[in-house]
């Protein structure tokens, strides 16, 4: 928002406000780091691969297995069933792999990681500290000690700068790390898991991703092990030009339970820019993950210019009885998103939960949804979608619901409600239902609406300004979701459900 | 851009099959729906749009046989006055036809039209058909226009003092029919048309309906009888201001049905409502596909579908409201259900919504299961044997649906056939 930066404040209204209203309004995390790249050359080819996979000492085997993914990448075809559109992209002019010069040699604790980067991330209000309390969070302080606790993995653009609480975790058998940690120190983990859940050739983005990952975070909780505190990894696209391509493998081994926050930024720039995850979850007999992730990718300017493009494949396979998966997302970034975060519920009595909350504004794009597959007896699964379509945007409910023969007694209902603010944007829904025995039970219920005249009406009349009632509304709208997220995030979603929808009103 | 090889050859050899029939005035329209037919390519099972129905009998070359089913019960509307339209196998029959003039009516065969020159029919002729392939493509319509050898016009000019009823008789094991309908109905004028019988072994038919400002369709249609039969229908309805389409479909039996509406709303206020209720047994395959595009101010559509699925039958149901920019106070209403007699039948279903305007309240619900436990329960606490508690139950379930017919005596007709064809599967 050029026109706030010469903006003058009026005699009377103090500069805070000005401030106030400046940084809410604009994309807060648009800045760049100035620091010294060191780049793989354009384009993916088998020796990009190869480098890669070099860059991160891995063996022989991980090569061959990258390898092998890019052969099929390239009899693949670019998917475009989403309502989403976009240029074509070119996927030989840009750089799969971005490091920090100041990485090369891999520092061996936080204390040696460049003060930039350090810096960099502090800006973010995720300091790489083992400290007590995350920035930024008001009344965090009133909370006994043992719940404040964050392990944070950092990735910026291809590698991972570090990881916090790696000692403390470490006692209680947790593993955290980047992959390419993980696949030095751990390959007998990451050979029995990796590709399990999103197979090698699962689609297009994917099969990219499984030959190009650069780093990621890779998770193991032991059996019975209730993971000591949260864990966060932290994506930060810096660099131009340059794709990510990260890869997340989670194990909750029996009886265990973790909580993952995933968060991401990226500067302001004038080109689109790719942005292709995996994330693999395992969770076995009786334990249990919560994904949650918050989305503020850069989304592109209010002309619609540059911004992310997240492809993404999310999936957890349920595989143990009773073994239970929650994913949050609250997608308020990128210029296209193509996320279906998925549940497969192999396990019997396994459930899958997905709420989310997608909001699109100025010429964002968003198809988004999920899958619940039951293939076990007794499996529930519940999907709350929140979609908001402001100024020019498109956003879309895409998912699938599928009963097997075999998923007796299993449930799952659904619920996925559009709002629109303005006469130009769109929110459409396409469900897929399929109900393949009797004794399930499936629900699917969808609504779109625009925001109440009422409400507004009423905020309105006691004070509130036009956008702090819209947003207000909205926020009850997307109540149910929000209140799923666990309490760091839920403050953020909501400063972000406001700043989102920022001129979008009138 | 060029067809994939298999689609390119599968469409070429049910062309071969075909001729054009003598075109007349609907020459340039049939040649049109040729060349649309070679563009698209006819359907094969890879086309998301047939994602829970295969279309492979309904497009080859060789058509699949039917046995005639003989019983002794009356067809349906047997005993309501009517004006009765005849074809066997998709051939008009005169003889077993009423004599075809009725006040506030024309109805004129398609042959006997296309023979003149000058005649609304040939502005409307494939037209809606043609709007109809965009967004999604419907190839097996555009045959029916190209290659359709039958079918009646019927011109509504006034308020005509009996339905319409056109009976579609199957004689011929392996009879491969294509019959397009046309339907216009003038301002303020009114009119019932009903449908029934197997028709044929494979059965394409399309109906265009053009409903002008203040006018009103009710239309009801009975798919039953001859098990092996296999049918692709489609209805292209476009409405003006205030006019209102009420359609409603009960079908039993049929191997493979899919039965499609598209139906446009063009002029303000005005009103659609479609319903289907069906009951399968067996290899029973049912798909009703739907969609429906508001494109004027305070619009309402409502869909309503029932399925009541036992023994391995399935039931398909894709339905899509689009309300296009501009198109505000849009009131669009979907549901559609299913009850899974047992643990063999499935339901597939795809209940979409695409929006573009603001002002709208949409919404659609989807749900599938068994009979409810507590109220078979209930029902058996107080005296009622099992198998009538089971077919209550079925029938209030489908009762939604056939409420939404107007006509009071033409449904209870569709409810006692359903009670018929529960108490025969006891």
């Amino acid at each position: 928002m050029a026109a706030l930066d010469k903006f003058e404040a009026k005699e009377g209204v103090d500069q805070d406000t000005v401030d106030a209203v400046r940084e809410i309004s604009t994309y807060k995390y648009g800045w760049e780091t100035d620091i010294e790249m060191e780049y793989a050359p354009k384009g993916v080819n088998p020796d990009i691969v190869r480098l890669i996979s070099g860059k991160n000492e891995e063996p022989e085997w991980m090569t061959e297995w990258r390898l092998q993914a890019f052969a099929r990448w390239e009899k693949l075809e670019e998917p475009d069933w989403a309502m989403v559109t976009y240029p074509k992209i070119d996927f030989q002019d840009q750089y799969y792999y971005a490091r920090p010069k100041s990485m090369e040699e891999k520092p061996k604790s936080l204390d040696e990681v460049d003060p930039k980067l350090l810096a960099t991330y502090e800006k973010l209000g995720i300091p790489l500290k083992e400290q007590m309390i995350l920035a930024g969070i008001e009344g965090a302080e009133d909370m006994p000690a043992e719940g404040r606790k964050v392990a944070v993995d950092a990735v910026f653009d291809s590698v991972s700068v570090g990881t916090t609480f790696q000692a403390e975790l470490k006692k209680a058998g947790v593993i955290f790390c980047s992959i390419s940690e993980a696949i030095r120190e751990h390959p007998e983990l990451v050979k029995k898991y990796l590709g399990t859940v999103v197979p090698v050739s699962d689609n297009y983005y994917a099969t990219l991703n499984s030959a190009v990952f650069s780093d990621g975070s890779f998770v193991y909780i032991p059996p019975n092990t209730r993971c000591p505190m949260e864990l966060s990894t932290y994506f930060r696209i810096n660099a131009e030009n340059t794709g990510q391509f990260e890869r997340t493998l989670i194990i909750a081994d029996k009886g265990s339970y973790v909580s993952y926050l995933e968060g991401c930024t990226a500067p302001q720039r004038d080109t689109a820019q790719l942005h292709a995850a995996v994330v693999e979850i395992i969770i076995e007999e009786d334990a249990e993950v919560k994904y949650s992730t918050v989305q503020n990718w850069f989304p592109g300017d209010e002309e619609g210019k540059g911004g992310i493009y997240n492809f993404v494949t999310k999936r957890a396979d349920c595989r143990g009885d009773r073994s239970k998966i929650m994913w949050t997302q609250v997608e308020t970034g990128s210029a296209v998103t193509w996320k279906y975060p998925s549940c497969i519920l192999r396990g019997e009595e396994s459930q899958g939960e997905f709420y989310s909350i997608a909001i699109t504004n100025n010429y964002q794009q968003a198809d988004t949804g999920t899958k619940m597959v039951h293939l076990g007896k007794n499996t529930k699964s519940r999907i709350v979608s929140k979609g908001i379509s402001a100024g020019k945007a498109q956003n879309t409910y895409r998912g699938l619901v599928s009963m097997h023969p075999k998923a007796k007694n299993s449930r799952n209902y659904t619920q996925c409600d559009s709002l629109l603010i303005g006469s130009e944007c769109g929110a459409h829904t396409v469900p897929y239902i399929e109900v393949k025995n009797n004794s399930s039970r499936v629900e699917h219920e969808a609504t779109t609406s625009k925001v109440d005249d009422d409400q507004l009406f009423y905020c309105r009349q006691r004070g509130m300004d036009e956008e702090e009632a819209v947003a207000l509304v909205v926020n009850g709208f997307c109540k149910e979701v929000l209140q799923a997220l666990p309490m760091e995030f839920a403050m953020e979603a909501q400063q972000l459900v406001a700043i989102s929808l920022e001129g979008s009103v009138g | 851009m060029a067809l994939p090889e298999l689609k390119q050859s599968a469409t070429e050899a049910r062309l071969a099959t075909l001729s054009l029939p003598d075109g007349g005035c609907l020459e340039a329209a049939r040649a049109a729906a040729v060349s649309r037919v070679q563009t698209l390519g006819l359907p094969d099972r890879r086309d998301e749009y047939w994602k829970y129905t295969r279309p492979d009998t309904l497009v080859t070359a060789d058509t699949p046989s039917a046995k005639v089913f003989v019983s002794g019960e009356t067809p349906i509307f047997d005993g309501f006055d009517r004006l009765k339209i005849v074809f066997v196998d998709g051939v008009f029959d005169a003889d077993a036809s009423d004599d075809l003039s009725l006040d506030g009516i024309t109805v004129e065969r398609l042959a006997d039209v296309s023979a003149k020159d000058i005649h609304w029919v040939k502005d409307l002729y494939g037209v809606l058909e043609a709007r109809g392939q965009t967004p999604v493509a419907r190839p097996l319509a555009s045959l029916n226009t190209a290659f359709a050898t039958d079918g009646v016009v019927i011109h509504v000019t006034g308020k005509p003092s009996k339905p319409i009823s056109l009976i579609y008789k199957h004689g011929d094991e392996s009879s491969d029919a294509l019959l397009h309908h046309l339907i216009r109905v003038e301002t303020g004028a009114e009119a019932t048309i009903l449908e029934n019988g197997p028709a044929a072994s494979r059965f394409n038919k399309v109906t265009e309906i053009d409903i002008a400002d203040g006018g009103t369709l009710h239309h009801v249609r009975a798919q039953g009888r001859d098990h092996e039969r296999r049918a692709a229908t489609h209805m292209f309805t476009r409405l003006g201001a205030e006019s209102v389409f009420k359609s409603f479909t009960l079908t039993v039996n049929g191997v493979l049905t899919r039965n499609e509406q598209v139906i446009e709303l063009t002029g303000d206020d005005a009103v659609a409502h479609v319903a289907g209720a069906c009951v399968g047994d067996g290899d029973f395959h049912h798909d009703d596909t739907v969609f429906i595009t508001h494109d004027a101010v305070n619009c309402e559509s409502r869909q309503v579908f029932k399925k009541v699925l036992r023994n391995g039958a399935t039931g398909v149901f894709q339905g899509k409201i689009l309300v296009k920019e501009g198109a505000q106070k849009t009131d669009g209403y979907q549901i559609s259900q299913s009850l899974l007699l047992d643990d063999d039948s499935q339901f597939l279903a795809k209940p979409e919504l695409e929006i573009y305007a603001d002002d709208v309240a949409c919404s659609h619900g989807s749900t599938s299961g068994a009979i409810d436990e507590d109220a078979l329960f209930y029902l058996r606490s107080r005296g009622v044997p099992h198998g009538d508690a089971t077919d209550l139950l079925t029938l209030s379930f489908l009762a939604e649906a056939v409420e939404e017919i107007e006509d009071e005596a033409i449904a209870e007709e569709l409810v006692t056939r359903l009670e018929g064809w529960l108490a025969r599967r006891r």
